[in-house]
């Protein structure tokens, strides 16, 4: 395992506390399929997946590092990488296109600025996700503050939320 | 099911005896009517991933992929038309629109099934222009290469490695156009290196680097021998070019290793012509190897070994040989330590 | 006050469009005003305030029900400051608020629909099992498990002629026989909850509103194929109805209708969620049971079918949740009701999200065959804001765009599938005159290019390909033969790509060349975005004679591409201007207009 183990020392200095993964693994060991549910449950554990996780998933559940990799680069749900402390989540559904969305993701993206290829801002205040449907599609176009859905959204009202957490954190 | 019925099918309007566990492809290939591919392996299971294999089948409205498609009783299946030859051009097409154009230094021109089908279908224009994957060549071990801006995703590496080795060191990682094979987050390879995945690749993605440049599929002999690099005894093709060995293959159908190879078998070959490699005898004059001829040496050997079995007995001598030298050799070895030295003490870093 | 009501009992509209307007809160106010008042605690038991799922009317959300002595009247539109006036007027004073009552628009809205399985959607709270109870809810599987055998129900559901409510239509009561037939007792009912068409949220509405229907009906199945275990498989995006559908299941054990013998009836059933990770090709069957198997959800090729070799290998039937959530209504009413609704081929309704440029957009539930027209017009009251109606889309990024003169095509599935759409799962998103259908086309081909999983060279390259053709349409740089290109290739996609979503992948853009050629042309021959949404093929510029120098787009422009002032002309910079639109809507003079790029050229 000397590829898994080198990224994990270069990312991560600290030493992060496992025991929930082998407690996870172990309520998973002796059920088929459990893969998905326990990188779910890592996740809601940690917010994101952390690569030492893996390789103890891995272990514990007797699966390739490289099919778990597979697998959670497959889904959107899960994450390689700490998310930002805000998330925002722009629908792109197709009402929400239809009534505007576009608008409203580049002025998001225009005010709040990502480095190339990543979806969390350098001081991880935010994390812009442009999602797919998440069906409140009679109240398009929305946006979703941290959980919270906003449906009708102009450009002006949601710049609004975002600044809100903006102010919040200057202070 | 049962699978010693037979099933009696038509190809292209031809009565065909199929086996009741046959695809419409292993039905086809026994009676040699060919029918492209590249996702399939012979040795793994069926992917369906490329489509080139697609016929059509009386009764089902869409095309199918042969390679996945049982056969049935009175199956009535034709492998060619303009409409199946033109949907295998598209696909060929496609890969091709993202793939190098670089056959005249790749490795595997010559032997390439992707390179095979744009001249089947005549591809000299590619109508689709767009992105290319950029992926950076890793190659940071000593035998194999992998060069992912080639890969076409069949997925053969990820079978072989899985199905056959047991290892499973790559996998699929994301999806779409952005699909790619990769370790576990996406790292340098960890693994047997076997390179077995290198003879499942049907295209140039991964190489073998001590073969790299050395030689041209048509421009090499290939010698059946066995390699004795241990006791399995797998066989294998030695790849010769001017007198020189530049690449081991597997036999493909034969031996007991079935096709496939380890890793001092695969790439094990560059000590033939090391330059370390002592090709003239040496003995020892006054505490010091200096060159000598064959005639002075084995004269050297020979008083020796006659002196001391003359005092000492048979047994009292015993011979080492070495996996490095060719399986004749090891055979004339034992041969003279059993008959002209008489002794069974004869062994070897592979065992005889 | 001698006039106070002996019961009453108000419904908050709680789904996921509810708790967004803030239902949550009005729930909350009700609760607080109704205890302060000491109703609460006076009628007890006769003065409740219960959630129920979705309504159907979304754009009127929170809608509310105040039922006062069986008087039912129905708010729209409320909030949580308007509660306190509700509650006295209405409640205490015994005199409706007349300004918020539900509109004519929300009698129109239901007066064209037939509910099936919405029926009970909306009207009973989904959290609690006896509200279902009281609805006639469990007597479906009751009859099942006592009277009929496993064939006899599926003949039912034959002879009712129901079919997938996924968008494929295939004959539901066949493809249980497929099950049924296959040897060995280890099978499985999956049904699919992963909604991913973008635009739809009909199956999230019935688990969200009415999840002991899908038990039920997910239970009527495993009889009839004789599974023992269920899943539902469900988008990880819709958390209240996974919440609901979990207490539902706890709730179902508890009372016998889950788990070992239920009713004594010798028959075990139990269901698991499963929840979905993000990936829309998940929907199709292979790639579904691979994923429940924990892998990557990659289809394989069929056959062999899931009917006979499914989930770990053994028989797997999968529905979808409108087909399952319809069994308990056909067992308790019988198949000839439910095949004298709909039409010939088509039975019974059929559920859509009615989105886009509509009035009244929502969740309706209407029969087989109606015309499209009568629910654009009739149910969905017209185009907002008076504008041209341009096309409607239906099946989602499966689907494809019909146009006006089409509008009379009944909803069944081969009438949608002969102009060049699908029924779907029941996305129904209407185009208005603003809207650019080479834009659409564009929009639907990324959404499946993003999705597609990458493992059939069709779908991986050749959807990239022409969603590369599209993006250059749209910047202004189409060609002479892109459409031709365009059309060739969608047809080789369609015929070899290995599932259903690559199969059908290039119809939106195939249907909007067949319908709207023009727009396409427009595009690549004139550089003309006729709806104007192309950013590449339009400008902004200030018209000078109406500007009054006011200065409010300057300071409103989010990237300071106008430069003027107070008594200074306005000047868009065109190389920084990010085409947003805002300058637009904030100029009170109107004096900022849009015009194409060919014709700053020519001038």
């Amino acid at each position: 395992m000397e590829t898994l183990e080198t990224t994990v020392t270069s990312h991560n200095q600290k030493e992060l506390d496992l025991s929930a993964v082998d407690e996870i693994v172990a309520r998973y060991r002796e059920e088929r399929g459990a893969l998905i549910p326990v990188l779910q449950e890592v996740q809601g554990h940690y917010g994101y997946i952390p690569p030492e996780a893996v390789s103890r998933v891995a272990e514990g559940l007797k699966i390739y590092p490289s099919k778990i990799y597979g697998v959670m680069t497959f889904y959107k749900q899960f994450y390689l990488k700490a998310k930002g402390k805000n998330r925002v989540m722009v629908c792109c559904g197709t009402a929400c296109h239809v009534k505007g969305s576009d608008r409203v993701t580049r002025r998001v993206l225009d005010e709040i600025k990502l480095p190339d290829g990543q979806d969390t801002t350098e001081d991880g205040l935010f994390t812009i996700e442009q999602v797919a449907c998440i069906g409140a599609c009679s109240i398009a176009p929305v946006v979703v503050v941290n959980e919270k859905v906003h449906g009708k959204m102009t450009q002006d009202k949601t710049m609004r939320e975002l600044r809100k957490i903006t102010e919040a954190a200057d202070e | 099911m049962e699978a010693g019925r037979v099933f009696k099918i038509t190809i292209n309007g031809q009565a065909v005896e199929a086996r009741a566990d046959d695809t419409i492809l292993k039905a086809a290939q026994r009676e040699g009517i060919h029918i492209p591919t590249l996702c399939y392996h012979r040795q793994l299971s069926p992917y369906g991933g490329c489509r080139v294999c697609v016929v059509s089948v009386e009764g089902i409205p869409r095309l199918v992929a042969s390679c996945t498609m049982p056969v049935t009783d009175g199956m009535q299946v034709r492998t060619d038309s303009e409409q199946i030859r033109k949907i295998r051009s598209t696909v060929v097409e496609l890969i091709l629109s993202n793939h190098p154009k670089d056959c005249m230094v790749c490795e595997q021109s010559g032997r390439c099934e992707l390179q095979d089908l744009a001249y089947e279908f005549g591809l000299s224009h590619i109508r689709f222009k767009g992105e290319v994957s950029v992926h950076e060549i890793e190659n940071q071990n000593p035998v194999l290469e992998r060069d992912y801006n080639k890969c076409i995703l069949c997925g053969r590496c990820v079978r072989m490695c899985d199905e056959i080795q047991g290892v499973g060191a790559v996998d699929f990682s994301k999806r779409g156009f952005r699909a790619k094979i990769a370790t576990a987050y996406d790292g340098v390879l960890d693994c047997e290196f076997c390179g077995n995945c290198i003879g499942a690749c049907p295209v140039g993605a991964l190489t073998g680097k001590p073969s790299r440049f050395k030689g041209r599929p048509w421009e090499v002999r290939k010698v059946k021998t066995v390699c004795n690099y241990c006791g399995c005894g797998c066989s294998i093709m030695v790849n010769v070019k001017g007198g020189e060995v530049v690449r081991v293959t597997p036999v493909e159908d034969g031996g007991i290793n079935e096709g496939m190879l380890c890793v001092k078998g695969k790439f094990g070959f560059e000590y033939i012509n090391h330059e370390d490699r002592l090709k003239t005898p040496l003995v020892k004059k006054n505490g010091a190897f200096v060159e000598a001829s064959w005639d002075e040496a084995l004269d050297v050997v020979a008083a020796n070994l006659g002196r001391i079995k003359k005092k000492y007995g048979s047994d009292s001598i015993g011979g080492l040989c070495s996996a490095k030298c060719s399986s004749e050799d090891n055979y004339l070895f034992q041969k003279f330590m059993r008959t002209a030295i008489g002794t069974n003490s004869v062994d070897h870093c592979a065992r005889y | 006050m001698n006039s106070r009501p002996k019961s009453i009992s108000i419904s908050v509209c709680m789904g996921t469009g509810g708790i967004a307007a803030g239902g949550a809160e009005v729930m909350e106010a009700f609760e607080e005003a109704l205890a302060h008042l000491g109703l609460a605690a006076e009628l007890r038991e006769k003065c409740t305030a219960h959630k129920v799922g979705c309504r159907g009317f979304c754009a009127r959300d929170v809608l509310v029900d105040v039922v006062l002595d069986g008087q039912r009247t129905t708010y729209e539109c409320v909030q949580a400051d308007m509660v306190p006036r509700l509650v006295e007027e209405h409640i205490v004073g015994g005199v409706p608020v007349e300004q918020w009552l539900a509109g004519p628009d929300y009698e129109a809205f239901h007066a064209g629909q037939t509910k099936v399985v919405l029926s009970d959607c909306g009207s009973i709270d989904p959290e609690e099992i006896d509200a279902y109870l009281a609805v006639d809810g469990y007597t479906a599987i009751q009859k099942v498990l006592g009277e009929m055998l496993p064939e006899e129900v599926i003949t039912k559901i034959k002879d009712s002629g129901l079919r997938g409510r996924g968008g494929a239509g295939f004959p539901t009561g066949l493809k249980w026989s497929f099950a049924a037939m296959a040897k060995g007792n280890e099978k499985y009912i999956i049904c699919n909850a992963d909604e991913g068409d973008p635009g739809a949220f009909m199956d999230r509405s019935i688990v969200e509103g009415n999840p002991h229907a899908l038990i039920e009906g997910m239970s009527i199945a495993g009889y009839a194929i004789g599974a023992n275990l269920g899943y539902v498989y469900i988008r990880a995006e819709y958390p209240l109805a996974v919440q609901r559908l979990a207490h539902a299941i706890e709730q179902a054990r508890a009372r016998e209708f889950l788990g070992k013998n239920i009713r004594n009836a010798g028959f075990d059933f139990d269901i698991q969620i499963k929840q979905g990770a993000g990936a829309f090709v998940c929907g199709e069957e292979t790639a579904l049971i691979a994923s429940i198997e924990g892998g990557r959800g990659m289809p394989r090729p069929k056959p062999p079918f899931p009917a006979h070799r499914g989930l770990w290998g053994k028989p797997t039937i999968i529905n979808n949740v409108e087909t399952l959530a319809n069994l308990p209504y056909i067992i308790r009413k019988g198949s000839e009701w439910f095949a004298s609704l709909g039409s010939e081929k088509s039975k019974g309704t059929k559920v859509f999200a009615l989105t886009g440029k509509v009035c009244n957009t929502g969740l309706i539930e209407v029969p087989m065959g109606i015309a499209l027209k009568e629910i654009i017009y009739g149910i969905g009251g017209g185009i907002e804001g008076g504008r041209q109606f341009k096309a409607v889309q239906t099946g989602g990024p499966s689907g494809g765009c019909i146009p006006a003169e089409l509008l009379d095509t009944p909803v069944d599935y081969e009438s949608l599938a002969q102009v060049g759409a699908i029924m779907g799962s029941g996305g129904m998103v209407v185009m208005d005159e603003d809207n650019c259908m080479v834009e659409m086309a564009r929009y639907f081909l990324h959404f499946t290019q993003e999705e597609s999983c990458g493992k059939c060279v069709p779908c991986r390259v050749g959807t990239k390909r022409m969603l590369e053709i599209l993006e250059r349409i749209v910047a202004g740089q189409g060609e002479a033969g892109d459409l031709e290109l365009l059309l060739d290739l969608g047809e080789d996609i369609k015929a070899a790509s290995l599932c259903g979503l690559g199969q059908t992948a290039p119809n939106p853009v195939i249907s909007t060349i067949r319908y709207f050629r023009d727009e396409y042309d427009a595009h690549i021959v004139h550089k003309r975005c006729p709806a104007g949404v192309c950013k590449a093929l339009f400008e902004y510029q200030v018209v000078e004679p109406l500007c009054k120098l006011c200065g409010l787009c300057v300071r409103k422009c989010p990237v300071g591409a106008i430069e003027g002032g107070k008594k200074k002309l306005a000047k868009i910079k065109d190389r920084k201007c990010v085409k947003c639109g805002i300058c637009i809507e904030v100029c009170p003079f109107d004096a900022i207009t849009q015009i194409d790029i060919h014709e700053t050229a020519e001038v």
